[in-house]
């Protein structure tokens, strides 16, 4: 971990992962957890899981442990959390991915552009006339070299992910989150029909 | 809508579909879910709702508050003594602003209700509408679930999902946000079914076996055991079970502001009660026992004061429904994650029935030690102004320990806990961890609800009165039987206590004018009297207990009188001052 030896005494990066029902103000209320103890996020993930209506989110948070596993219990407390995990970078494979637009006459002149990106692992995404975008993923300090490597070019935009892990342990929660989906399926959610009919209903 | 069609519409088995509006459905809901009583106010964006609670009259019985405020506070009153789920109606926007407070004092003490806020039409979401605001996220961290509601369909479940979430586990405040285009709507009503699982939700933790045991050998070896317990108790309705553990392990017990009544002020092993201001003996012993056993309580910092020197001898067995509360503050040697009324009982199997005979000695020796610095004087002083202490005795000896006693926040509220005598459950209605001023007169209401045949004492500060006392309006009109004690001090009495103790005697904005309450009171048509002789004390208490209806009793005591023992803000409980 690059920024190890600059963190205050005990505190070190934590992945938290949080399988949760899709549900409108989730967000909102797992955010305030860590907003209300003045505990800034560093990385935010939510994406559907690999079952239909649970949802990951994958948090990254720099404390201590004693920390983490107070927020993790205030978490899984909610009513619409299924389980709270939480590990230290050394138990997780976490990936963050880049992409980097640049202008392509600078790419089409310069081979060294080409070389630098193979050096560094990235693909081209998209390839234009007036610019490329190019991908790598990776760790932080994989990513930010690119944008070292690509400023000189006139790199034009940069994005990157928030961070996603899987937990190294081999007992992942896949299976339990299936036999758990098994036995207990989600409902379907009733859309709302009425955002879109404001003329129909009568207004006060 | 006819009432016996109504009946039918009620039964769970019920599945014939029946054109129903969202509001009707909700009122539907309500009944079933055994609500007899709504405390609201209403606005232009819940008038579908309260359009149809006029044909429903007859079963659903609305008082109609002054403020949302004192609606709420009115429905967390019914919802302490009567241990049901208390119901609130606020309109959008400042309809349900005004509910914010209650919320968060019902979050931080645990107590079971369901607010139901009208919102603008689905469709103006988000366009700033005339009264719309954002209560979903405004009311998030202070709720244990919110949901807003967009189409009539989702009426019965939102609201089944509401008791329940609100009733179960830690109980607490579930607010449901209605658009007012749900209300209206017409949709096919299947029959109401509570609910009784959400599949993410696990309102009680698994028992474990191997930590009852464990917690049993810790308890059978100690030599000076303590037992703590809070509000868990109560909300598990396990005041039987608690009481045959705490008899049979011959354990001194004390109490938490929120647990207070579990067992009787008189039982022999209630050792009194913990914290700030509570009773030497517990406070300063808890830096003695060898195992603290805690049953349903937080430890709140009021109860513990300094953390890093609070029982750093003993062995801590926290008992807990919510696993977020273990170690949360003070570390545990063992959990006991559960609900108290299941593991009580299995702990009590475990433990070995003993009498700690010399160590409760102990804890009468610092009783006798208190009496004589503190607690004679204050009950039975001879000379000088009227005590807040005194009032509360009088009481006692005319209730007999019988009353409901609705306190607000103070040193009245201390002295209140301190002093008054509770032999039943359930009996003891405050703001505890909040601590909100204004919270008494309207939560007395509800507890009188909730509570309909036992006498409702409201004891209110001078202070705290003057911030909710619109709610004399909601006693008028309801015709509710609360009785009202002032106790005047002319001040803003706790403040004014720290200042004297900690800012050199620098009275900053606390000495508090009042208007001549008995008069306030007769202009809502409730009788009263203002005492400021000790001779006439007891008659006057006696008065207001006999007086059919209620009775506001204002009663003149020590301008600068304080609430002693303290532990001071920042000290440790064994540093608890007599003086």
């Amino acid at each position: 971990m690059s920024n190890a030896n600059t963190l205050p005494e005990g505190k070190q990066e934590f992945n938290i992962t949080v399988y949760t029902e899709n549900q409108i103000g989730l967000l909102n209320r797992i955010a305030i957890i860590f907003t209300r103890r003045k505990i800034n996020i560093d990385s935010l993930n939510t994406s559907p899981s690999e079952i239909d209506s649970i949802h990951r989110f994958n948090i990254v948070i720099t404390e201590t442990e004693d920390v983490v596993r107070k927020l993790a219990r205030q978490i899984e407390k909610q009513v619409e959390v299924l389980k709270v995990y939480y590990h230290t970078n050394a138990d997780v494979i976490w990936q963050e991915m880049a992409l980097y637009k640049v202008p392509a006459d600078v790419i089409a002149e310069k081979v060294a552009v080409e070389r630098l990106l193979r050096e560094n692992g990235a693909r081209a995404v998209v390839i234009r006339k007036d610019y490329v975008v190019f991908e790598t993923t990776g760790h932080r300090e994989e990513t930010d070299n690119l944008i070292k490597v690509l400023q000189p070019f006139g790199l034009i935009e940069f994005v990157r992910t928030a961070r996603i892990a899987i937990i190294k342990d081999s007992e992942g929660f896949n299976r339990k989150l299936r036999e758990f989906e098994r036995r207990e399926p989600g409902e379907d959610v009733i859309e709302n029909e009425y955002l879109n009919q404001g003329d129909k209903v009568f207004t006060m | 809508m006819e009432v016996a069609q109504q009946e039918v519409l009620t039964a769970p088995e019920q599945q014939t579909a029946v054109e129903l509006s969202g509001s009707a459905a909700l009122l539907e809901a309500l009944i079933v879910e055994g609500v007899d009583t709504i405390f609201g106010y209403p606005g232009g964006a819940i008038m579908p709702i309260y359009d149809a609670l006029y044909d429903y009259k007859e079963k659903l019985n609305h008082i109609l508050v002054r403020h949302e405020q004192g609606g709420i506070h009115a429905g967390q009153g019914y919802a302490r003594t009567s241990g049901k789920v208390g119901v609130v109606f606020a309109t959008s926007g400042p309809g349900a602003t005004n509910l914010v407070t209650g919320l968060a004092d019902a979050q931080i003490d645990s107590t079971p209700l369901v607010c139901i806020t009208g919102q603008v039409f689905a469709h103006l979401l988000g366009t700033d509408a005339f009264q719309e605001t954002d209560v979903i996220n405004i009311t998030t961290p202070v709720t244990k679930w919110n949901y807003q509601v967009t189409d009539a369909n989702e009426i019965p479940e939102a609201i089944a999902k509401a008791f329940y979430i609100a009733r179960t586990g830690r109980p607490g405040p579930v607010l449901i946000d209605i658009t007012k285009n749900a209300q209206i709507q017409k949709f096919q009503f299947k029959g109401y079914t509570p609910c009784n699982h959400i599949r993410s939700y696990r309102p009680k933790p698994i028992v474990r076996h191997k930590y009852i045991e464990q917690a049993a050998q810790v308890i059978n070896e100690a030599k000076k055991p303590f037992i703590l317990w809070g509000q868990g108790v109560l909300l598990g309705n396990a005041e039987q079970e608690f009481k045959a553990f705490v008899e049979k392990s011959g354990i001194p017990a004390a109490w938490t502001i929120m647990g207070v009544g579990a067992i009787p002020t008189d039982h022999p092993q209630n050792v009194g009660m913990l914290g700030m201001h509570g009773n030497y003996g517990p406070n300063v012993l808890t830096n003695e026992c060898d195992v603290l056993i805690a049953i349903g309580m937080r430890f709140d910092d009021r109860v513990t004061g300094r953390l890093d020197k609070y029982a750093k001898q003993a062995k801590v067995i926290h008992l807990d429904i919510d696993p977020a509360e273990i170690d949360k503050n003070v570390q545990t040697h063992v959990a006991v994650w559960g609900d108290c009324k299941e593991t009580l009982p299995l702990l009590t199997k475990h433990i070995e029935a003993k009498q700690h005979t010399e160590w409760l000695a102990k804890f009468n020796d610092f009783t006798r030690k208190e009496n004589e610095a503190v607690i004679d004087e204050e009950l039975h002083p001879k000379v000088g102004e009227m005590t807040m202490g005194e009032v509360i005795e009088q009481l006692n000896q005319l209730t007999g320990g019988d009353a409901v006693i609705v306190t607000d926040v103070g040193q009245h509220q201390m002295v209140g806990c301190r002093y008054a005598k509770f032999n039943q459950t359930r009996s003891n209605v405050t703001s505890g961890g909040l601590g909100t001023m204004g919270f008494a007169l309207p939560a007395a209401i509800g507890a009188k609800f909730g509570a309909q045949d036992r006498t409702v004492v409201a004891v209110i500060g001078d202070g705290g009165f003057q911030m909710t006392l619109q709610e004399l309006g909601t006693i008028m009109q309801s015709g509710v039987d609360v009785k009202i004690l002032i106790l005047n001090n002319r001040f803003l009495g706790m403040v004014r206590q720290w200042q004297e103790l900690f800012n050199e005697r620098r009275y900053s904005f606390v000495d508090i004018q009042s208007p001549d309450f008995v008069q306030v009171a007769k202009g809502y048509g409730i009788a009263g009297q203002c005492i400021k002789e000790r001779e006439a004390l007891q008659p006057a208490l006696q008065e207001m207990l006999n007086h059919k209806g209620s009775y506001l009793l204002e009663v003149f005591v020590t301008k600068e009188n304080n609430v002693f023992p303290m532990v001071p803000q920042g000290c440790s409980v064994s540093e608890i001052r007599l003086k």
